[in-house]
């Protein structure tokens, strides 16, 4: 049974162009499916910003559909990794102020669910959930969460996860009456570390569409080392330990063994990025190691464009949306089998994290042989192309009808 | 009078193992997979001989000694006939068995159950060749009808075949090739003044290699009642019957019944008035040329393109195929018995089979059989040993 106009309190953390990860993208394209769908999609975010641009397009009004950001009044936090929580370390920037953040944002999310007419509570992430639940306590309403990353994935592990994270990550899902996860690869990891029962946790696969594809001019700076006959391989992430930075330059140094006329470009930042560094210098393969910083917009497009390959050595990658925003490009992408995206994509190279030989393996083959990556790139777009966040609309939709009576 | 012509195919490819490129240069074993997975060539002989083709020959010996009208035929690859020799001779006796009933044909096909054809026509016939020897050794026959790889027909093979006296060539019965025309009849091939055609009626024989064991299928389950009135309704000279020997116990395992299906055919096709078992030589024998077919195009027996692009239709395929064959000059001259042998080894159609690509951005199930993860990593391997082979050339050249 489906229902048309039900009202969705959707509590959220960053939205494009205010975000630092996928999260945010992965919020705009599900507001949007399922405002397309004929959902009323009430937007919560923890701080005051300008209802810019972005926003004013999602408001949709005059197309009958309503999509408002709710801010509250505090502070943003960017989306962090564990190294950065609080475990009483001295300097920490963050922490102390982010876990305030959870708090407040939670007993303001009861706050506003008393004032706001809706008909079911969508929360994204750990630092979402507390306000989810403080809403469904407020108003008896049922609650999704959605799982976009856990504490095991950014930590690569059991080890070294910070227990209040993790806590509340639990207890959001154990409250939560469905609970969303990005890949059977997350469930997985929701239903053995955190104890859930697998029949209340369902796979929503993330999209991807024009919205959320980086645009931009094509090359500008690549395109000297692609004309000198230079390949260019291309890490785009976050330089932590989840993104597995270091796999990859372990695999760099195979693969300069064999073809030294590759460069490999590390796109991003993180608490990793001295320490890849290092270990590009270590390894001697520096003079082949490109460290851009955090790229975005046009740059982003144009390194992407720029590749010859694509790789997302991941240790543990939830789903993993930049290999589709690779494959719409048309760049050949080269993921590890401990990620989500390899569950839905066909057209990419998949290896184990750990296999950094395998991994140097499948970057000379399609480095070294061009009717490889043309076959990759072709099928890739078109793959890319199917994978949308109006699919994963219709799937949530399908869940919140089954919550909606 | 109506034939009913049976021809089964029997081939099993050496698949290249998972050769990385660090290989390269260091090891010349492009075959010899030892893993448990499907890699494996002896052990995918060993269980396609222990599911498919010991159980269906011990069942088809006891059917040519129960109906003595009962007869049919087989088109063994070289490579086939090569693995089962060293790895099961036990299944080789069978099939020796049955042909030694004399009422067993024996086709031509490519030693390496290659393309060649198509792209080597020189090499294509050492390979036909090579073929004829070892069914000689082998059976002691020599084989009169042709077919080619994949049933790959184009109007130049027939001619071909009509200058080496074959008495025909089978190709598949393709609806758009046909028009108006049945299948069922014997036609004269454009090009040839002896040679006559055989076409596949695939309706028919599909409804038992592919739709058999099919619950979604609306005849299922198939009797071989039913399938005989099928046979019997059929308008024509002749219904051709042909499929893979491995839609026996491998395609359509023992538990779908395949085997009592099998068993009770030959009876049940005896039943229907004016049916006689040949095969194709036979069915070339008994009825006149009803008219004559042009295939200028390749057509094969593949998926529902009936083309070559199961094979070369993606650029890996395209790269990996013209790679292979660029240096059929340079493995000539070389004269070393064991890189001919690769390269030779390297040309068996299912290599490229394995790369195919066709409909694999379409979500739908993949349709393609395949012992690697991916049609990309099919490719890779190959190329690979590909790489080596070449490397090996060089350093053969450069010794000379």
């Amino acid at each position: 049974m489906y229902v048309v106009n039900a009202r969705i309190l959707m509590f959220g953390w960053e939205f494009p162009p205010h975000h630092s990860g996928g999260l945010g993208v992965a919020c705009q394209g599900i507001t949007k499916a399922l405002a397309e769908r004929g959902f009323e999609v009430l937007f919560v975010m923890p701080k005051k910003l300008d209802v810019s641009s972005p926003y004013a397009r999602f408001l949709f009004a005059d197309e009958h559909v309503y999509v408002t950001v709710r801010a509250l009044d505090s502070v943003l936090t960017p989306y962090l990794t564990s190294r950065n929580y609080p475990k009483g370390r001295a300097g920490s920037i963050y922490g102390h102020d982010l876990f305030e953040e959870v708090m407040r944002y939670a007993s303001l999310g009861g706050e506003i669910a008393k004032e706001e007419q809706f008909d079911i509570i969508y929360a994204h992430d750990w630092l979402a959930f507390g306000a989810g639940i403080e809403a469904k306590k407020a108003t008896g309403k049922p609650l999704i969460v959605h799982v976009h990353a856990t504490e095991y994935d950014r930590c690569g592990g059991m080890q070294g996860i910070n227990e209040q994270v993790f806590e509340i990550e639990q207890r959001g899902m154990r409250e939560a009456d469905r609970v969303i996860a990005v890949s059977e690869y997350t469930k997985g990891i929701i239903v053995r570390e955190y104890g859930i029962p697998a029949a209340k946790v369902f796979v929503v696969y993330n999209g991807i569409d024009e919205s959320t594809t980086p645009k931009g001019d094509s090359t500008r700076k690549m395109r000297s080392l692609r004309q000198d006959g230079y390949k260019i391989v291309l890490f785009l992430g976050r330089l932590t330990l989840q993104k597995g930075p270091d796999y990859l330059l372990r695999a760099a140094k195979r693969v300069l063994e064999r073809n030294p006329k590759v460069f490999f470009v590390i796109s991003g930042a993180g608490d990793m990025e001295e320490h890849v560094m290092r270990m590009a210098a270590e390894l001697g393969i520096a003079g082949n190691v490109i460290f851009t910083g955090f790229l975005s917009g046009d740059d982003r497009h144009e390194m992407y464009t720029a590749a010859d390959v694509f790789v997302m050595p991941s240790v543990s990658e939830p789903f993993g949306i930049s290999p589709l925003e690779a494959m719409k490009l048309g760049v050949p992408v080269i993921v590890t089998k401990q990620s989500g995206v390899a569950e839905v994509v066909r057209n990419a190279l998949k290896m184990d994290f750990w296999d950094t030989d395998e991994m140097a393996a499948k970057i000379l083959a399609v480095v070294g042989y061009p009717a490889l990556g043309a076959t990759l790139s072709f099928h890739g777009k078109n793959e890319a192309e199917r994978l949308t966040w109006q699919r994963a609309g219709e799937k949530i939709e399908f869940l919140v009808a089954e919550l909606v009576h | 009078m109506k034939s009913v012509c049976f021809y089964f195919q029997v081939h099993q490819p050496y698949r290249v193992k998972r050769y990385g490129v660090f290989d390269i240069g260091s090891d010349s074993e492009y075959f010899n997979d030892r893993s448990e997975g499907d890699l494996n060539n002896r052990r995918i002989i060993e269980k396609v001989a222990r599911k498919s083709y010991i159980p269906a020959t011990k069942l088809l010996l006891t059917l040519l000694e129960r109906h003595p009208e009962l007869s049919v035929s087989f088109s063994f690859s070289g490579v086939a006939l090569e693995q089962l020799e060293r790895h099961v001779p036990e299944a080789l006796d069978l099939f020796k068995r049955a042909v030694d009933t004399g009422r067993v044909e024996i086709l031509g096909e490519t030693y390496y159950h290659s393309l060649a054809f198509f792209y080597a026509p020189a090499e294509f016939e050492r390979q036909v060749a090579a073929h004829r020897d070892i069914i000689r050794r082998i059976f002691g026959v020599r084989p009169r009808v042709f077919r080619n790889t994949e049933l790959s027909y184009r109007n130049d093979l027939a001619a071909w075949a009509d200058r080496e006296g074959y008495l025909g060539v089978l190709a598949e019965g393709w609806d758009p090739v046909l028009g108006w025309r049945s299948p069922n009849f014997v036609y004269k091939p454009i090009g040839a003044t002896n040679a006559k055609l055989l076409l596949k009626n695939y309706r028919l024989s599909d409804d038992i290699a592919f739709r058999f064991s099919s619950r979604e299928w609306s005849e299922w389950p198939l009797t071989s009642e039913k399938f005989s009135q099928w046979v019997g309704a059929a308008e024509g000279d002749t219904v051709n019957l042909f499929m893979d020997y491995e839609t026996f116990g491998e395609h359509q395992w023992e538990d779908t019944g395949i085997f009592p299906f099998l068993e009770k055919l030959p009876e049940e096709l005896l039943k229907i008035p004016d049916v006689q078992f040949h095969t194709p030589s036979e069915v070339i024998r008994a009825h006149d040329v009803k008219d004559e077919i042009d295939m200028p195009h390749i057509v094969t027996w593949a998926d529902t393109d009936r083309d070559l692009t199961a094979w070369v239709g993606n650029p890996m395929q395209n790269a990996a195929i013209a790679a292979l064959y660029t240096l059929e000059h340079e493995v000539m001259l070389a004269n070393d018995g064991r890189i001919l042998e690769d390269w030779r080894k390297l040309q068996t159609s299912d290599h490229f089979y394995y790369m195919c690509t066709k409909w694999s951005d379409d979500g739908d199930v993949h349709a393609y059989f395949s012992p690697y993860e991916s049609p990309y990593d099919a490719y890779i391997a190959y190329m690979n040993a590909l790489s080596d082979l070449r490397l090996r050339l060089e350093k053969r050249r450069t010794r000379t």
